[in-house]
């Protein structure tokens, strides 16, 4: 139910601007987009996708902040692991 | 309904309550070992001899899991009970005057009757024919049966038939009886096939999922789940496009390679309802062994891992009708993955695991992301009247 | 698949839990609640409680919309698919649902016209493509999904649509998190608050949790590495003495949520004085159902439901899973009498409930589970 996956915004139909063609993974649907109204969605834009309606767009750069950040661990991580096995007590 | 849920319901609690009095008795324990004295309990219950707890047939009787599975194992193996029904396997094997035949029977229901990649009757064909190739037989004849709808064009008889006729000489087997019979407007959804077929089998070889060992490799033929997600995009009530095919295919000469070139394979099965996941169960079941799957290993096409993502579906769940499972002996892999790469059928064929000892029964999937988890029997029917 | 995969990542994970587990006070135990049952799905899923280290536990929050339907709802929904002339449509999660003369999958067994839809608007069309019979939807979910139903009786309005309506069971998520709070079975170090309902009601709705409670909350993501991440800054929080509302899931959630979304329901939907919530109880402006200006489109206004209260089977301990006093396993007919294929409970029928979570991915103790990964 909380089932919210992301796509890519393919076209928007111009006979009805409520609905996108958006894309998952190869998969084509019809969208909803009357949500967000408030916002310009264009081709190339992602969204997320729940029931049939898009509920917000992804916004790229969060997502790459987040994807930084992570990464940022795992390079943490791997210098801490690397100074273990170079450490020596005795 | 309720009242026959009580009656059990009420065993079960029971049953809970004299477990909680003996571990009472037993002295304090730690949650972990409670945790696992559950758990052990629904080993238990899991093993029990199947009952069908439901007053009605329901559509998840017919989706080849959970539901599938005790209905055919309480009322028809119960009452039908004899030592060539009990293997189960997707052929009976029949000891006849000194040769040995393998017997096959399939109905197809699928809608609608005309999908990408196929229609009903390329199905009918091909999956009677790869039901006998698993079982290690050389396929030779099949009966068709037509339930036909009242009002069902007979332009689109004509396509399925000459389809079928096409599916059959492309397979090498010939259609040697047949059946037709005409219901209402309303019964048939168009139309319904029964089929059976028959095959030669190799006197020397015997095939089956209890010969399962730890150490076996779990094969898959290619990319799973194309036909489930082929056919409920086909549906059209999902309004969702995407460039998909069913994958109906006869695997018979694939197949015959294998047998030939590897001789350590144990078993293999035909993927359809229910998916490679009932399948690996089937193996866990019928050996008493555990099948630990690769969840990166398994291959699914893109657009069938979406599809199957915006629907919430399990793509290990998604019926296939070309693929086919293969439990080989662990030494021999590589060479059961060339025998199958070397057909077209088979040319993304992959290791998608092993087979272990430990926990007995189970199904297990590496995910991705290093955790493990339980791959369970199909419960209830995500996608109905596939095949 | 884009912005999934990358929140996949394995060595990422485990940089996360070295780093969660660094902060963790010797002999001090946390406990932390995810409210969504797309949260408890993942982390079960994933495998990701054995990331953690053991003493951090996760408690499993009611924020599973069909998990929290009491049977009499059921019941009622039953008695409108069993209407002369309606065509029922709902979610594929309400199919199995059990109310007390059975779930949608047994009435459709015995011939009632009801049909699994992926989007209310399907529902609507399948109004248009019906105009002789009466298509009722069952509307059900958090604020996530109010206002795709909302948006569809909106357009049913706008098409002049008259054989279309709502069977409104929505339920918000606030009123549900402060009856846990006010709750004294529980005591709870933070919460892991609901992804997806934020990117409608946005995050300034769970300030109350830490401004009045004391507990930090960090709105997460559903991916692994997301609630990882977001378990990581609650521990922050913690060890810095803080209490705070956080977003982790900034790449969907915006803070000040979906005003358009918000427009929609209010505009269709008001709030219930009160509703019943399985396992909790009563709980007052928890709920929502149809304005009167759009009563065209309530079911419960043209169609006589039973309305009344049943209480659920003597075996059911739905209640305390759902509060999060339960676990799983130790519910009375967990996995023998109760199982995804026979449910007596909605715990077990959604797959974003807590038993079948545990039921489908977590039934195997952790050892045993590394002992056997070992092995093979």
């Amino acid at each position: 139910m909380c089932l919210g996956i992301p796509g890519e915004v393919l076209e928007i139909r111009a006979d009805q601007p409520d609905l996108a063609m958006v894309d998952v993974s190869g998969v084509r649907r019809a969208i909803n987009i009357g949500l967000l109204a408030d916002e310009v969605v264009m081709p190339g834009d992602w969204v997320l996708i729940h029931v049939g309606f898009a509920l917000s767009k992804i916004d790229e750069d969060e997502a790459k902040a987040a994807l930084d950040f992570l990464a940022g661990m795992g390079q943490a991580y791997e210098d801490e692991l690397i100074a273990l096995s170079e450490s020596k007590i005795d | 309904m309720t009242t026959g849920r009580r009656s059990w319901v009420d065993d079960a609690l029971a049953e809970h309550d004299e477990v909680a009095r003996e571990e009472r008795r037993r002295g304090p324990t730690t949650e972990k070992e409670r945790e696992q004295a559950v758990l052990d309990r629904i080993d238990r219950a899991r093993r029990r001899r199947p009952k069908v707890r439901e007053e009605r047939i329901t559509l998840a009787h017919g989706s080849g899991g959970k539901a599938t599975h005790t209905l055919v194992e309480a009322i028809f193996l119960d009452a039908f009970r004899n030592p060539m029904l009990e293997p189960m396997e997707d052929a009976a094997a029949l000891a006849i005057n000194g040769g040995r035949i393998a017997l096959t029977t399939d109905s197809y229901v699928v809608s609608p009757l005309f999908f990408p990649g196929g229609n009903i009757g390329d199905l009918a064909v091909n999956g009677t024919v790869n039901d006998l190739a698993v079982s290690g037989a050389t396929p030779l004849y099949l009966s068709a049966g037509f339930i036909l709808e009242e009002g069902l064009p007979v332009e689109r008889l004509t396509e399925i038939v000459t389809s079928m006729a096409s599916a059959a000489e492309n397979a090498g087997v010939r259609i040697v009886t047949g059946d037709t019979k005409v219901v209402q407007q309303g019964k048939a959804d168009g139309c319904y096939i029964n089929t059976a077929g028959v095959g030669l089998l190799d006197p020397g070889r015997e095939l089956g999922v209890a010969q399962a060992k730890p150490g076996d490799a779990v094969l898959v033929s290619g990319p799973i789940g194309d036909h489930g997600v082929t056919i409920m995009l086909a549906r059209g009530e999902l309004d969702i496009e995407a460039d998909l095919m069913s994958d109906t295919a006869p695997v018979h000469t694939m197949v015959a390679r294998l047998l030939a070139e590897v001789p350590g394979v144990r078993a293999m099965r035909d993927a359809t309802r229910g998916g490679v996941a009932t399948i690996l169960n089937e193996v866990a079941k019928a050996a008493n062994v555990s099948v630990v799957v690769d969840e990166d290993a398994v291959p699914v096409r893109p657009v069938v891992r979406g599809a199957s993502e915006l629907l919430g579906i399990d793509p290990l769940y998604v019926a296939c009708e070309g693929r086919v499972v293969v439990v080989v002996d662990g030494t021999q892999a590589d060479a059961a993955l060339r025998a199958l790469r070397a057909d077209p059928l088979g040319a993304e064929a992959t290791v998608i695991g092993r087979i272990g000892a430990d926990p007995p029964g189970i199904v297990l999937l590496k995910t991705t992301f290093g955790g493990t988890r339980i791959v369970d029997m199909l419960v209830g029917d995500p996608l109905p009247r596939i095949c | 698949m884009r912005f999934v995969d990358e929140f996949r990542d394995a060595d990422k994970a485990r940089a996360l839990a070295a780093k969660i587990a660094a902060l963790c006070e010797p002999g001090r135990h946390y406990k932390f609640m995810e409210v969504c049952g797309g949260h408890t799905h993942t982390i079960y899923k994933h495998g990701l409680e054995d990331y953690l280290p053991e003493t951090i536990t996760l408690v499993h929050g009611p924020g599973c919309p069909v998990c929290v339907i009491p049977m009499g709802r059921v019941d009622d929904a039953m008695h409108l698919a069993d209407s002369p002339d309606v065509i029922m449509t709902s979610f594929g999660d309400m199919m199995r649902v059990p109310g007390s003369q059975g779930s949608f999958f047994d009435a459709k067994a015995a011939g009632v016209d009801i049909r699994m839809v992926y989007s209310p608007l399907d529902s609507l069309k399948i109004a248009r493509q019906n105009p002789d019979k009466r298509v009722v939807f069952m509307a059900i979910g958090f604020e996530t999904t109010a206002p795709s139903t909302a948006m569809t009786v909106l357009r049913a309005a706008a098409e002049g649509v008259t054989n279309f309506s709502i069977f409104c069971n929505h339920v918000t998520i606030v009123p549900a998190i402060k009856a846990i709070l006010d709750s004294p079975d529980l005591r709870l170090d933070g919460f892991l608050g609901p992804g997806h309902v934020s990117t409608v009601i946005g995050c300034r709705p769970y300030e109350f949790i830490a401004q009045q409670y004391g507990k930090p909350v960090v709105v997460a993501g559903f991916e692994p590495l997301d609630i990882l991440q977001s378990i990581y800054m609650l521990m922050v929080q913690l060890h810095e003495g803080r209490a705070e509302v956080e977003n982790q899931y900034t790449r969907v959630v915006p803070w000040a949520g979906n005003v358009t979304a918000l427009r929609a329901i209010s505009e269709v939907m008001e709030l219930r004085p009160y509703f019943e919530w399985r396992g909790l109880g009563f709980i007052s402006h928890s709920a929502l159902r149809v304005r009167d200006k759009y009563e065209a489109f309530d079911a419960e206004k043209h169609f006589a439901v039973p309305g009344v209260r049943v209480a659920d089977p003597k075996a059911c301990q739905c209640g305390e899973v759902l509060k999060g006093v339960l676990k799983p396993w130790e519910c009375k007919v967990f996995g023998t009498a109760c199982t995804p294929e026979t449910p007596i409970g909605t715990c077990m029928v959604s797959p974003e409930g807590a038993c079948a979570a545990y039921y489908h991915f977590g039934r195997f103790t952790r050892q045993r589970v590394r002992e056997a990964s070992a092995t093979s």
